[in-house]
């Protein structure tokens, strides 16, 4: 031991002897002194490298604790003051701090010495922080000018080393909240203000911010925040407030029980005025960079006050102050911004309703462009969708409305929107899809909102009609539904929303559709509304519907394929007409078998009569059941069928199919067993025959089909006959072998 | 096993805004071997949505939807059972069980499926099954007062089909079933 002992201070003694030999060049002359310079650099390199092994030597000696260890590290730290060059003055530096990192007099480690606190740890570090700062800034003013850029490069690499000291500080177990509050982050706030350098006032705001805890940032903001102001305007102080922000959510976030110690210090106040005086302050800070401020406060008050509306309020309001006189943003990253700042209340409440309370919303929204505007509509509505909301009040109904009005309208009536049809059919179907989730039970609210939503969508013009009428009218609908359930518990009350009303209503939005033209969805929703009015007893009412379903069909419904499809909607729905008295029966059902023969295509033709037919056979009605008035139908569609047998036997050379024959057949046996009275035998067994006629034609096409048809309707007869009883009975005379066909 | 889910009237986005989420849930990707619409979507994201439940996808053409490429039937084979699907609205009286059957014996199925009446049927007559699925969004219909949200899923097995029939009543999933088996193996 005691040999060890004796090298390491002899070693020592020599290095200090060694670098005492600065005296020797101090009279030499200027010119001398240069030629020394360049022949010797390199032995001063040499020297430069004596100073790292110095440090290694002394952190030894530190630990052989031979000498307490603050003692060792001021005269270390001394040392280094000789190295005036930035670059090989941060490394040295550099090297000292990570050779003395765990020989530190921290409180607890065995280099502790007497003293009971870390102060002269902490002192230590501070001053090898500051002393680099200084080096790492004289970086930037050494070489011409047209290397500025170079230089930054190289600063920016070299930020780690100086960066580290507040590393270091950070894991001083003997530095608690009170010795930082009072020694460590004014010491280095003075250091980095007066420093007067951007790129390390930058990197160094941002590296106290994330390597120091947040309960102590919280305790210290006025401190933090004061600094701001006085740091160099072209910091770019938004980003390194953002950090802050952004770290305090996060830590509010993270338990339940941080949260008072925001409220005791006033942390949004604090926040809220720094930033204000920063915005107020730059001048000519871009508009993107305000709204990022913003959105981070924002979130922080999402985070830490959520029930404070009022606060979100405040920052909205601000904000639009911000974009006043602006009008539309052209910007993009600011828009973006805006959409991520309107987003967060949208995120955090999920319900839309508190997002609707916020009056500086929609005033944000005013300063999107058309674009990002619908963009941020079709956010709010997949954030409704998503969660399932229910818009219960007119009055939302219409704030909503207002927010989202660049998707009900045209805004700007010059500027037509180049929107790809398939998007634009999407977006329409989203607004289509909310009109489903206004909505309440009561149903005179109902009926506000009914109206609300009328108001705002006949306001979208013949493209957006389509889309939104038809939610609109089942909308309408159910309420109606709901107003006679509600009548007929709550008799002798004046219900302050009648179907009648409703109906009114219906009939004139519908009639917007002819601004478009789509005919044929008209015409469903007429059908839709007079079945609904057949339900309510209102026989003008469903007459009226059916008539412009009517005048429709003869006026504007010319392709023949939406015929045959609206034929069987008139039918279908006539054929459940009970509100109507004879006349009125009379006519329309006259009208339907007229526009059925008058179908263009034989076999379309045949189908709709028969099915006519129906129209004449009410089950539950026995005063509308007229036995003729059915035959007559099915004699005309056998008439038709015939018909088209011959022009197919004209025009192809051979016989048609024998379908409709089969169909025709059916739908006699239908009758039959319905008790109709003129469906005879006679009449069955006849066509049966004709069936088998034509199958067994020298022109017969085969057609697989027809034969499965035919020999399953036989099989249902046999089935009938081998039920017994009275349908046994019935079938019985019916002769229906199964003719074999080639 | 072969899983047959048949849907359809979900009149999205006239009459409702989504499926129901616990239906949605059920509806997993990957189950399911075959897919029948009754039609009455209405829109391609209905469409494109069926189509990750399961690829093999058969619709019928309703009076509503935006596609009007689908056919208005269709037959299939599966396994020992002949489908078929239509949506209805042509079948006049709606509803009415022996006009059905009528279009059963045209199409020449053990199965037909056919929807517009919202209304969940399942009925066993002469020899096959006509299934109405109802509406997979218990949307509005001028024909039924009553409606739940429902959809049919078989499974054919066989010669054999079990119908289940899933339909959401007061928020909860109702599960019923259907047995029926076929007497003779379906000729070519």
């Amino acid at each position: 031991m005691k040999k060890k002992k004796h090298h390491i201070i002899s070693l020592m003694k020599y290095f200090h002897d060694f670098c005492g030999v600065e005296w020797l060049f101090y009279d030499l002359g200027v010119d001398e002194f240069s030629a020394l310079w360049i022949n010797w650099s390199s032995f001063l390199l040499t020297c430069f490298c004596l100073r790292y092994l110095l440090c290694t030597v002394g952190s030894v000696y530190i630990r052989s604790k031979e000498a307490p260890a603050k003692d060792v590290l001021k005269d270390l730290i001394e040392m280094c003051r000789g190295i005036q060059h930035p670059v090989r003055g941060l490394f040295l530096r550099s090297y000292l701090s990570q050779v003395s990192r765990d020989k530190l007099p921290d409180i607890g480690s065995e280099y502790e010495g007497d003293a009971d606190t870390a102060m002269d740890a902490v002192e230590f570090v501070l001053q090898n922080f500051t002393e680099m700062n200084k080096l790492w800034v004289r970086m930037q003013h050494q070489g011409p000018a047209r290397d500025k850029e170079k230089r930054e490069k190289e600063r920016s690499e070299l930020r780690d080393l100086v960066g580290k000291n507040l590393h270091v500080l950070s894991q001083i177990e003997g530095v608690d909240l009170d010795m930082y509050r009072e020694t460590v982050l004014p010491r280095v706030l003075e250091q980095v203000v007066n420093c007067k350098d951007e790129i390390a006032q930058y990197y160094l705001m941002d590296c106290v911010i994330q390597v120091f805890p947040d309960e102590y940032h919280l305790q210290t903001l006025e401190t933090i925040l004061g600094a701001c102001p006085q740091l160099q305007p072209s910091v770019d102080i938004k980003t390194v407030l953002a950090r802050l922000m952004e770290r305090l959510s996060n830590y509010a976030a993270s338990s339940a029980e941080v949260l008072p110690v925001f409220f005791q210090v006033e942390a949004f106040a604090k926040l809220n005025i720094a930033i204000g005086k920063v915005i107020e302050a730059q001048d000519d800070m871009p508009v993107y960079g305000a709204v990022t401020l913003y959105a981070s406060l924002l979130t922080f008050i999402l985070h830490v006050h959520p029930d404070r509306l009022d606060y979100v309020d405040q920052i909205l309001g601000a904000c639009v102050k911000k974009l006043s006189g602006k009008g539309k943003l052209d910007d993009s990253k600011a828009t973006k911004q805006i959409v991520a700042l309107l987003s967060a209340p949208l995120d955090k409440y999920k319900d839309i309703d508190t997002a609707l309370k916020l009056s500086n919303y929609p005033r944000v929204m005013e300063h999107l462009d058309n674009g990002t505007n619908k963009e941020m509509s079709n956010v709010i509505i997949q954030s409704i969708m998503k969660n399932r909301t229910y818009i219960s009040t007119a009055e939302k109904v219409e704030a909503l409305f207002e927010l989202i009005k660049g998707l009900i309208k045209d805004i700007d009536e010059n500027h037509q929107d180049e929107l790809d049809e398939d998007d634009f059919k999407e977006e329409q179907n989203s607004v289509a899809r909310l009109i489903q989730l206004l909505y309440t039970d009561d149903t005179e609210e109902m009926m506000k909102i009914i109206h609300t939503v009328r108001k705002h969508i006949l306001t979208g013009g013949p493209k957006r009609l389509p889309f939104t009428v038809p939610p609109f009218t089942f909308s309408a609908l159910k309420l109606v539904r709901r107003l006679q359930s509600q009548n007929e518990n709550v008799s002798g009350e004046e219900a302050a929303a009648t179907p009648k009303d409703i109906f009114q209503i219906l009939m004139q939005t519908i009639e917007a559709l002819s601004s478009v033209p789509v005919p044929e969805l008209a015409l469903g929703l007429y059908l839709q509304c007079a079945e609904a009015a057949n339900d309510c007893d209102l026989e003008p009412v469903a007459y009226e519907f059916f008539t412009q379903a009517y005048i429709l069909y003869e006026e504007e419904i010319s392709d023949s394929k939406a015929q045959v499809t609206s034929i069987h909607l008139i039918i279908g729905t006539l054929q459940r007409m009970h509100v109507f008295g004879v006349e009125n029966r009379d006519t329309l059902t006259h009208k339907a078998t007229g526009y059925s023969s008058k179908l263009l295509k034989k076999p379309d033709q045949c189908r709709a009569v028969y099915a006519c037919s129906h129209l004449f056979w009410l089950d539950e009605h026995n005063d509308m059941k007229d036995g003729e008035r059915v035959m007559l139908c099915l004699k005309r569609a056998l008439r038709i069928a015939n018909a088209a047998q011959q022009m197919a036997n004209a025009s192809r050379g051979s016989s048609g199919s024998v379908v409709l024959f089969i169909e025709i057949l059916n739908k006699y046996l239908y009758f039959y067993e319905k008790g109709v009275l003129q469906v005879t035998i006679d009449s069955i067994q006849s066509l049966i025959e004709l069936i088998k006629q034509e199958m067994s034609g020298e022109n017969t096409t085969a057609d697989l089909s027809a034969d499965a048809f035919f020999a399953s309707t036989l099989r249902y007869i046999q089935f009938q006959k081998d039920k017994g009883g009275v349908v046994a009975e019935k079938y019985s005379p019916i002769k229906a072998e199964f003719a074999e066909t080639s | 096993m072969v899983l047959v889910l048949a849907l359809g009237d979900l009149h999205i986005p006239h009459r409702a805004a989504d499926l129901p989420p616990k239906f949605k849930s059920m509806l997993v990707p990957g189950k399911i071997q075959h897919v029948i619409c009754t039609g009455n979507l209405c829109v391609k994201e209905v469409h494109d949505y069926l189509k990750t439940v399961c690829p093999d996808l058969h619709i019928a053409l309703g009076e509503y939807d935006e596609e009007t490429r689908y056919p208005e039937t269709k037959t299939l084979t599966i396994g020992q059972f002949k489908l078929g699907v239509g949506h209805g609205h042509q079948v006049i009286p709606w509803g009415d069980l022996d006009s059905l059957a009528m279009l059963q014996r045209q199409l020449d199925v053990d199965i037909l499926v056919t929807g517009h009446t919202h209304q969940f049927t399942a009925y066993k007559h002469e020899a096959g099954v006509v299934i109405n699925p109802g509406s997979a969004t218990g949307s509005y219909s001028s024909i039924n007062y009553d409606v739940n949200p429902s959809f049919v899923l078989m499974d054919i097995d066989g010669l054999r089909v079990v119908v289940y029939v899933y339909e959401l009543i007061d928020g909860e999933v109702k599960v019923d079933k259907i047995d029926f088996k076929k007497t003779t193996a379906s000729s070519t």
